[in-house]
């Protein structure tokens, strides 16, 4: 059973009296823990395809299916409860919020969006800010941290809900080399623990070498399906 | 929700210098409006308590139609013998009642022998009349504080109008009810202080004397004055004093008494009420600084936070509770807002009372202005503020809960 079943994902934005199609009759199919990347120019429709399948936005036509469920059908309020639930997200600026602590940010989709009792809670964040070394930072604030431990920090929260699939955005686009290749060995190292689905859009060469499918992306349009490095390591 | 009220108060200190400036706005805001309705209430209550306490009481009952033609003290209209028994009887029913005082009014001609004036004269029981205005003995500016029999007190202005002065003799001359006239000689025996309002200007006589002036052979009053034990009650006894009044009727089948509270006798209640429009106008005035200023702050703060609004969504936070998180800062900046301008309003009254302000009224002086601040005002300004501050995050708020995470998270 797939994760994820898209089929002829079409997004047409309208800016204006011009109509932009950002995906054009995009269709693929994803298996729960896989380690993935859709890479392209940019305006290639990564973002987009991310957005979608992240219950962010809704395509103009075709039908995605995550987790078995019609995305595209959610209300507001369903979609957020399907995110909070299902999915995790890392971003390319790492979108910490910035008046809570390491530990508080980790912390935050288990209190606010799934209400974890106490103890479970302490135990996962604590278990997690472990795993990507972040426990000895756990007090400090977003703005105390370097950029590579906000996006540990990042991954800690993307993964504290133990979700099915991480979307992740240019997650090493602001990380130096060294940086970025731990981050990788982390999500990679979660993904093998936990089964958890990581989806990548990317235009990293780190990344690419190191997810098992790589989807190339142009114009809006699926125009490859490769294997990566790390699905023959796998 | 301790957590969102927590990320709240951490949001409002990340912009200490916008909070800190949002909150002063609004404690002074507060802080003047509480001054104001502390000041202007006690300037009413000192007014009130002149007038009710020096001349009018809290109620006064008449017969009825007497009020509509009192300019001309109509001795006609006064009220028997038998029924003023009737009231004295059923005010000594009431227990809220801490004394009453039947009054004679009638208007005569006062004469010095050599010049001749009119007066408008209250025949009063001295014992009864102070138990009822408990202020009245404090006018009397010169001469025994007492009203004696055979004795007048009469109005500054008509002691300097006529140069009399006190043990002078002089003549009060009257119409009587069935239209002879009558005069008797009266020893000044002091002279009262004018005060503003209906009877400010009368002068007072035994209540025997009058009778005698008028040639009664019963007793008939033209109004019985009311003083409560407790001011804040004059509604309740005066509708229940009513109602036990109105079983009594006339051979015509009307009603004999009127009852009326001191605010339907005198002008100055239309000044109290003025003082009451004008601080519901402050009042409102508060809600628009308020209202504008947690607006204003609110609509920034979701501006300048629309990444952060898309990120929360994002990770699964649901639209209330966004809308509860922008509410609560608003809710938390009325709150300081309201808590500072309180000690800063109490601070300031305190003050003002150790300054001593003094203040005329009328021919009265060296009134003292007293404000103090009820639990009641503190918490009903306290409540309005912080209920406007939460309108005022309402429109931002649902705003930003309403964002589509999507286009927040593209927000440069």
């Amino acid at each position: 059973m797939s994760l994820i079943n898209a089929k002829n994902l079409t997004k047409v934005y309208t800016l204006g009296e011009i109509k932009v199609e950002a995906l054009k009759s995009v269709s693929f199919e994803i298996e729960p823990a896989s380690f993935i990347s859709f890479i392209g120019p940019s305006g290639s429709g990564k973002t987009t395809l991310l957005n979608l399948i992240g219950c962010l936005d809704k395509p103009t036509s075709g039908t995605l299916k995550v987790a078995e469920v019609n995305t595209s059908e959610l209300t507001r309020k369903e979609a957020a409860s399907f995110r909070g639930e299902n999915l995790g997200f890392i971003f390319q600026d790492f979108n910490l919020i910035p008046v809570l602590t390491v530990y508080e940010n980790v912390e935050y989709p288990l209190l606010i969006v799934q209400n974890v009792p106490s103890e479970e809670r302490k135990n996962r964040v604590i278990s997690l800010l472990k795993t990507v070394g972040m426990m000895d930072q756990k007090d400090k604030y977003p703005d105390q941290i370097s950029g590579g431990q906000k996006q540990r920090v990042a991954v800690a929260r993307a993964l504290v809900t133990n979700p099915r699939l991480v979307l992740a955005d240019e997650p090493t686009a602001n990380l130096d080399s060294k940086t970025a290749f731990m981050v990788i060995d982390i999500m990679r190292q979660m993904k093998e623990e936990f089964g958890v689905t990581f989806i990548f859009s990317t235009h990293d060469p780190k990344i690419v070498r190191e997810v098992e499918t790589v989807y190339t992306l142009q114009d809006g349009m699926l125009i490859g399906r490769t294997q990566g490095m790390g699905g023959r390591h796998a | 929700m301790l957590k969102l009220f927590k990320i709240a108060v951490r949001n409002l200190t990340r912009y200490k210098r916008r909070t800190l400036l949002t909150s002063s706005l609004i404690a002074i805001g507060v802080m003047f409006v509480l001054v104001f309705v502390a000041a202007s209430g006690s300037f009413k209550y000192i007014m009130i308590g002149q007038i009710t306490d020096s001349m009018l009481g809290h109620i006064q009952v008449h017969k009825r139609g007497y009020v509509a033609s009192i300019d001309s003290l109509p001795l006609t209209l006064n009220l028997s013998e038998k029924a003023e028994k009737k009231l004295e009887k059923t005010l000594g029913e009431i227990l809220e009642i801490e004394a009453f005082s039947p009054r004679i009014k009638f208007g005569g001609m006062f004469s010095n022998f050599i010049e001749t004036t009119n007066i408008r004269v209250n025949g009063v029981y001295p014992e009864k009349e102070i138990a009822t205005v408990p202020l009245f003995l404090s006018r009397i500016k010169q001469g025994e504080k007492s009203i004696k029999e055979g004795e007048i007190l009469i109005p500054e202005l008509l002691a300097t109008g006529l140069k009399v002065k006190v043990r002078d003799t002089v003549v009060v001359i009257a119409t009587n009810r069935d239209g002879s006239v009558n005069g008797k000689q009266f020893v000044i025996g002091g002279i009262i202080e004018s005060v503003t309002g209906p009877g400010g200007r009368d002068g007072y006589m035994h209540i025997k004397d009058a009778m005698e002036v008028l040639r009664m052979d019963e007793m008939e009053v033209s109004e019985v004055a009311i003083r409560l034990k407790d001011f804040s009650k004059l509604n309740a006894v005066s509708n229940r004093l009513d109602e036990m009044l109105s079983k009594e009727l006339n051979t015509q089948g009307k009603q004999v008494f009127d009852v009326r509270t001191w605010e339907k006798l005198s002008p100055f209640y239309n000044v109290a009420r003025m003082i009451d429009v004008m601080t519901f106008f402050i009042k409102l005035m508060l809600i628009a600084i308020v209202l504008v200023s947690i607006m204003n702050v609110m609509i920034m703060a979701v501006f300048e936070r629309i990444r952060e609004i898309g990120t929360i969504s994002a990770i699964g936070t649901k639209p209330k509770k966004i809308l509860s998180l922008f509410l609560i800062e608003g809710f938390f900046l009325g709150v300081f807002g309201a808590a500072v301008g309180n000690i800063l309003a109490i601070g300031l009254v305190f003050l003002i009372n150790l300054v001593n302000i003094s203040f005329n009224f009328g021919r009265q002086s060296g009134l003292v202005l007293s404000p103090s601040l009820s639990a009641g005002d503190i918490l009903w300004i306290s409540a309005i503020v912080i209920i406007v501050s939460v309108v005022a995050a309402l429109q931002p708020a649902f705003k930003a809960s309403r964002m589509e995470p999507v286009d927040a998270l593209r927000h440069i």
